[in-house]
């Protein structure tokens, strides 16, 4: 039976040892990591707003708002993140609207769990598409088993519609919530 | 004298991809084996940051193991793990940024894959340097290849594709349920069942040749 002070000390030593090691490995990764974010959330940003050549982050509250600016710096539109949870965990969005909140632009998921070969198709060129250049009032509906007729509408991914659901009423919350921070009247 | 401690080390590295294979024969580490499996990539490299994890505990473990008290072995193994683990993770964010988010939360729980915590309490704690880093490579590697065969007959058959390359054309309809969690314990029962049938057939071979040479 060894001595209460060497388990204490060999315990001590290994955990201080972990800590340090830990430390410098946290220093080197912990800067790539942010800028990946960043990185991520810039190209989430241009990809929304495909017009858009920098942009400007604006803070109302707990909300964040980017604005898209054009060379010129005129507006070209707003982007901002909408999340909920789908089928199978927590989806996160980047939306792109017109300033008059009255179309989207385009939208990118930026994290899903969604069942791969299923839901997962949320994240698929097709599906992301269809929100191009979509009206936006009243609000975003979407669709199955029959053709898209109105221009608010979208395709609901087949044998996905929870998933597809999810992220249209992300949208619209997230739209009216936008809409009512900055003040602009739906007509 | 040499010969032996080479097959002793050849032998120690060698179990890990048939005799012990922790995926099919220990059936250790289940939980991201089902997992992560759904595409071949994210089964390499599940299984290359487990090796990670293995060798480097299992070294710090063997040298470390006349220090440490047979009272704390478990918690500073633990420790020594968890180092590692939160290493890779690190790692995996900082460069494959895409490998970390298909992996999700199953990099940070390799520290409590029973693998890797297993073999440093059969092993590496009782072992020289050399049988522990033969012992952990032969593991890994193990656990990988079996990754990677479970992750590829899911991907073929659930999309038609491995590593993302297209294998199968337009008129193959894949099998979705492959890659959802009902395929894979179909695809993990399968193997188990003929890696058995191949190891009953090879072992019955062999007793069967012993007989002989004893007759003759």
């Amino acid at each position: 039976m060894p001595s209460a002070w060497k388990i204490v000390m060999v315990m001590t030593v290994v955990a201080i040892l972990s800590g340090g090691i830990l430390a410098g490995v946290y220093r080197v990764a912990q800067p790539l990591v942010e800028r990946q974010a960043e990185k991520e959330l810039k190209e989430a940003i241009f990809s929304v707003l495909p017009q858009a050549t920098s942009y400007d982050e604006m803070k109302k509250g707990d909300l964040i708002i980017y604005q898209g600016l054009d060379d010129q710096g005129n507006l070209e539109g707003i982007a901002f993140v909408a999340s909920g949870s789908g089928y199978q965990g927590k989806v996160r969005v980047m939306v792109g609207m017109n300033q008059e909140l009255t179309y989207l632009q385009g939208m990118k998921v930026l994290e899903s769990v969604e069942t791969p070969g299923l839901g997962g198709k949320i994240t698929s060129q097709w599906f992301q598409d269809q929100f191009k250049g979509l009206a936006a009032k009243p609000k975003i509906e979407y669709v199955k088993g029959r053709k898209i007729e109105k221009p608010n509408e979208i395709q609901a991914i087949t044998g996905a519609t929870i998933s597809t659901r999810a992220i249209v009423e992300m949208i619209n919350q997230k739209a009216t919530r936008v809409k009512e921070t900055l003040g602009v009247v739906t007509k | 004298m040499k010969t032996l401690n080479q097959y002793i080390l050849f032998k120690d590295l060698m179990k890990g991809l048939w005799k012990e294979n922790p995926v099919f024969r220990l059936l250790l580490g289940m939980c991201p084996t089902l997992a992560v499996t759904t595409a071949a990539i994210n089964g390499l490299s599940m299984g290359l940051a487990v090796t990670f994890v293995l060798f480097f505990s299992s070294t710090f473990v063997s040298l470390i193991r006349r220090v440490v008290p047979i009272q704390v072995r478990i918690a500073t193994f633990v420790v020594v793990i968890a180092t590692f683990v939160t290493m890779v993770d690190l790692f995996l964010k900082g460069f494959f940024p895409p490998i970390s988010k298909t992996l999700g939360p199953y990099v940070p729980l390799i520290v409590v894959n029973c693998i890797i915590l297993a073999r440093q309490e059969a092993f590496a704690s009782k072992s020289p340097l050399h049988r522990a880093i033969a012992d952990a490579l032969g593991m890994g590697i193990g656990f990988t290849l079996a990754l990677i065969v479970l992750a590829s007959v899911r991907e073929i058959l659930g999309m038609g594709s491995i590593f993302g390359i297209r294998l199968l054309g337009d008129w193959f309809r894949p099998w979705v349920i492959m890659i959802l969690p009902a395929g894979a314990f179909l695809t993990l029962g399968i193997a188990i069942g003929l890696m058995n049938l191949l190891t009953s057939k090879i072992t019955s071979k062999s007793e069967h040749r012993k007989e002989n040479s004893f007759k003759s």
